[in-house]
């Protein structure tokens, strides 16, 4: 192990059922050094992390440490122990105790506790941390930031050699993330190494030494701040090389439809209780537009504001010109919008239910509760999707949950289709099918603009959207940034949107 | 024909149907041996002179309805909510006291009926709604497990019956009251089945000409997608609990025309464990979603069927929760998926073996 090493893994390998997480990770972290771990979204992040910290065991690979070579860690116990500690997003600590109890719980060791002494040493931390709180104050009276401050003071109290920092950023507003750097920066003078995951590009600029990036639970690399800049660190992520992205121009198609000057929908500084911050947006007729930007950037919260389907806090929606409350999902179904969520099996699917009531859901709630179909007209719907989008089940009878991935979109497509919607928001519908089913989808989009409907497309795979889209919303850190339509649309400029800052 | 037995055996009628004919085979042995007759349906002459038909079958036909009518609203809780309402015998207590008070007029002997009988019912039936409106809001609004949040009305349900009444027992003074839980002169078949087919039919319209039976399905599913579907969740379940409260003021009714009064702490005592074990007895599953109303009716039959059969073996009244505990044991687990796969892979690999065979 090298000198000034201070945690090493090597081939980390972890599978779950149906998918593999981890293939053969290396990671390293020197002594005083932040070391940022980024990725999109299941690139493996989380994995790896809790692989480290004793959540989950691995399947292969080795594990180092200065004193220890090929340490076994099986229980967040064994983490702790050999000086890995972590603070989670979520404050893990008891709001209800004070400072200094929720810094030595679960750590004493006899029967009888030292109040007066814990209370003075959880004193000396925090004033040597410099975390503006005192021992003996109940902790849920402490800010979020402080809150995070005491879970690292417990951390380093513990006397950790690797802190992990999981999204610890993600509540804090910037002062407290200031703050936080502050606190993180005198650590790693003290030669703690510190693991960073976060996804605010920002952040990793401002305090982190290195960067490892994971794709689909394989090692991309590993890069020292300086020779990454943005837009190379979002290639990395999204897995296109910077050399190969030029020439894809050439290839799109593009849409080719004519734009009828008639604005079907716009929203006016529209913001949901998603944490995204309000954005403007319209959408004309016949036109196939999407929001863009990495996982998380608040692409989704932004179409499920425009739905309804989270709490709308502010903003002005019309239709064709026409101003409309869109509170509830109804409220969007009844304006004609249509909206195929993110996660199939959590937001789409009914998964005991049958294909034929699958696709009538939506049409029938917005015909009435007491206009149900009869067994007839709903066949005759069912039949006739199936068969339009060719989507392979037994009968219309079966249980969707046993149709295939590709097939249960099909399903849920037909659902919105059923219903004529003048406006169809369509979240990742390509994610987890078949190549097959990929490009039947894409055409599909391209249909339905032609014939009039206005389209707005989300998609992890930029090319995809490249093909499908005529402008593109670009998103960073759950706002908007920027807008790409045009001789701007391609994989070059769209990174370099997203990427942001100095480029 | 082939006799496809894989297909049978996933059927959700299988276990209603099965423990018909146990049941069935079981008295029929009885009645060999001991040479008596458990079918045999005869007519006699009852205390207010009528001629009724009498017999155990007339007795489950009778006493099942009553479960019956509570099954149709505990499935509905069940499916929409994924979890089930255990304050139905207390509930049912308070509304046949409000029943009373209202009937008697706050007289323990009356001479007359203060109120028409109509508008007892209908105060018992918004009574029942009321208490299944407290339950629902609890489940749907404040998201308390259901079982919990009707655990309130379950422990405090039959003190407030009392307190309605003074804890007074009024009694009902006019003998038509006490048709409803018996037979109605002229009539030989117990008044109890006419109210249930009422409540069966009016269930059945309810299903086919709304759509309730696939909004409450969709929510005890998957309420996420529900909602992003325009469906109010909500609404859905709180309207659940609403059904299941009519449904009480209905079992209300038969209870407290049986005696022509009431006994706070026994009433309707246990009847909520009965009216969920027909839930599950129909096959249906208790932690929501799909479900079928007719196998929950014939659930509610079957566990008075075994009541009826358990009383004739002289098995004592208190032991009898013990006999069905064990009914619900076997029940619970052949339905449970780890014996239902292991049932699976063994009829597969007989399968398998017979082919060898040939």
């Amino acid at each position: 192990m090298e000198e000034n090493r201070i945690l090493e893994m090597r081939g980390i390998e972890k599978s779950f059922p149906g998918v593999r997480a981890l293939r053969g990770v290396d990671f390293s972290l020197n002594k005083g050094e932040i070391h940022a771990l980024m990725g999109e979204n299941g690139a493996g992040k989380s994995t790896l992390i809790k692989v480290l910290t004793g959540v989950y065991s691995k399947d292969k690979g080795k594990i180092s440490m200065p004193d220890k070579d090929d340490i076994q860690i099986n229980s967040p116990q064994d983490a702790q122990n050999a000086g890995i500690s972590t603070v989670y997003q979520e404050i893990t600590l008891c709001p209800n105790l004070t400072v200094a109890e929720n810094m030595y719980i679960g750590r004493g060791k006899g029967v009888i506790t030292n109040w007066k002494k814990m209370n003075e040493d959880a004193n000396k931390i925090l004033r040597s941390l410099d975390i503006p709180a005192t021992a003996t104050q109940q902790l849920a009276s402490c800010s979020i930031a402080v809150q995070q401050m005491v879970a690292i003071a417990r951390a380093v109290d513990m006397d950790c050699k690797v802190l992990i920092l999981d999204e610890p950023t993600s509540s804090l507003d910037e002062q407290e993330v200031e703050k936080l750097f502050g606190l993180m920066r005198d650590l790693k003078s003290r030669g703690v190494g510190i693991i960073f995951v976060t996804h605010f590009l920002d952040q990793v600029y401002e305090v982190c030494d290195r960067i490892t990036v994971l794709r689909d639970g394989t090692l991309v690399g590993e890069y020292a701040i300086a020779d990454l800049p943005r837009v190379e660190l979002v290639a990395k992520m999204l897995g296109k090389e910077m050399d190969d992205l030029s020439d894809i121009k050439g290839e799109i198609a593009g849409y080719q439809g004519d734009i009828v000057d008639d604005v079907v929908f716009e929203a006016e500084g529209l913001q949901s209780d998603a944490g995204i911050k309000p954005f403007d947006f319209y959408i004309k007729k016949g036109e196939v537009n999407g929001f863009t930007g990495l996982l998380g950037s608040g692409r989704s919260e932004c179409v499920r504001a425009i739905f309804g389907a989270d709490r709308v806090l502010a903003g002005k929606v019309k239709m064709h010109g026409k101003e409309v409350k869109i509170a509830k999902p109804l409220d969007a179904m009844k304006c004609g919008i249509a909206y195929l969520p993110e996660d199939r099996k959590l937001d789409g699917i009914v998964g005991d239910l049958s294909v034929r009531d699958n696709i009538i859901l939506a049409l029938q709630v917005l015909t009435g509760f007491f206009k149900p179909f009869s067994k007839a007209k709903a066949q005759a719907f069912a039949e006739e999707y199936i068969k339009k989008l060719n989507i392979k089940t037994a009968s219309a009878d079966t249980p969707i949950k046993s149709l295939s991935g590709g097939n249960q979109q099909k399903v849920i497509l037909a659902r919105w289709l059923l219903m004529h919607p003048e406006y169809l928001i369509l979240d990742e519908p390509t994610r987890g099918i078949d190549v097959g089913t990929k490009v039947d989808i894409q055409k599909l989009v391209l249909e339905l603009a032609g014939e009039g409907m206005s389209v707005t497309f989300i998609s992890s795979e930029t090319d995809e959207m490249l093909r499908t889209c005529s402008r593109l919303v670009v998103m960073r850190d759950r706002k908007t940034v920027g807008e790409l339509s045009g001789e701007d649309l391609s994989q070059n400029k769209i990174m370099e949107t997203i990427a942001g800052g100095e480029g | 024909m082939k006799f496809d037995i894989k297909k049978l055996l996933s059927n959700q009628l299988v276990i209603p149907f099965a423990a018909i004919i146990i049941l069935c085979l079981v008295n029929l042995g009885y009645d060999i041996v001991k040479d008596a007759s458990f079918f045999s349906i005869e007519v006699v002459t009852n205390n207010s002179g009528n001629s009724v038909f009498s017999g155990p079958l007339i007795t489950i036909l009778d006493y099942g309805s009553e479960l019956a009518i509570l099954a149709i609203g505990m499935t509905l809780v069940t499916a929409a909510s994924g979890g089930q309402d255990i304050s139905v015998g207390a509930t049912i207590a308070i509304a046949g006291s409000a029943m009373l008070r209202v009937l008697c007029g706050g007289n323990t002997r009356p001479e007359v009926l203060a109120t028409p009988i109509i508008v007892g019912f209908l105060v018992a039936c918004i009574v029942g709604m009321l208490c299944g409106a407290f339950n629902g809001m609890l489940v749907a609004i404040f998201r308390i497990q259901p079982m919990i949040a009707t655990l309130i009305l379950f422990t405090a349900g039959r003190s407030i019956a009392a307190w309605i009444n003074n804890n007074e027992l009024p009694i009902v003074p006019d003998p038509k009251f006490a048709y409803f839980g018996s037979f109605i002169p002229g009539v030989p078949i117990p008044t109890t089945v006419f109210i249930a087919a009422a409540c069966i039919i009016t269930a059945a319209l309810l299903l086919k000409f709304t759509n309730l039976g696939l909004y409450t399905q969709a929510v005890g599913i998957n309420e996420s997608s529900s909602r992003l579907n325009g469906i109010n969740p909500t609404a859905i379940k709180f309207i659940s609990f609403i059904i299941l409260g009519l449904c009480v003021a209905v079992a209300a009714l038969i209870k407290v025309s049986r005696l022509s009064t009431i006994n706070y702490s026994v009433i309707a005592k246990d009847i909520e464990m009965d009216a969920i074990l027909a839930v599950a007895l129909g096959g249906n599953a208790l932690s929501g979603g799909k479900f079928n109303l007719w196998a929950s009716i014939l659930g509610a039959y079957i566990i008075q069927f075994l009541t009826t059969t358990l009383y004739r073996f002289k098995v004592d009244s208190a032991a009898l929760p013990a006999y069905k505990a064990i009914v619900v044991i076997l029940l619970v687990v052949f339905s449970s998926p780890v014996v239902r796969q292991k049932m699976q892979q063994f009829s597969s690999s007989r399968a398998a073996a017979k082919k060898e065979v040939a």
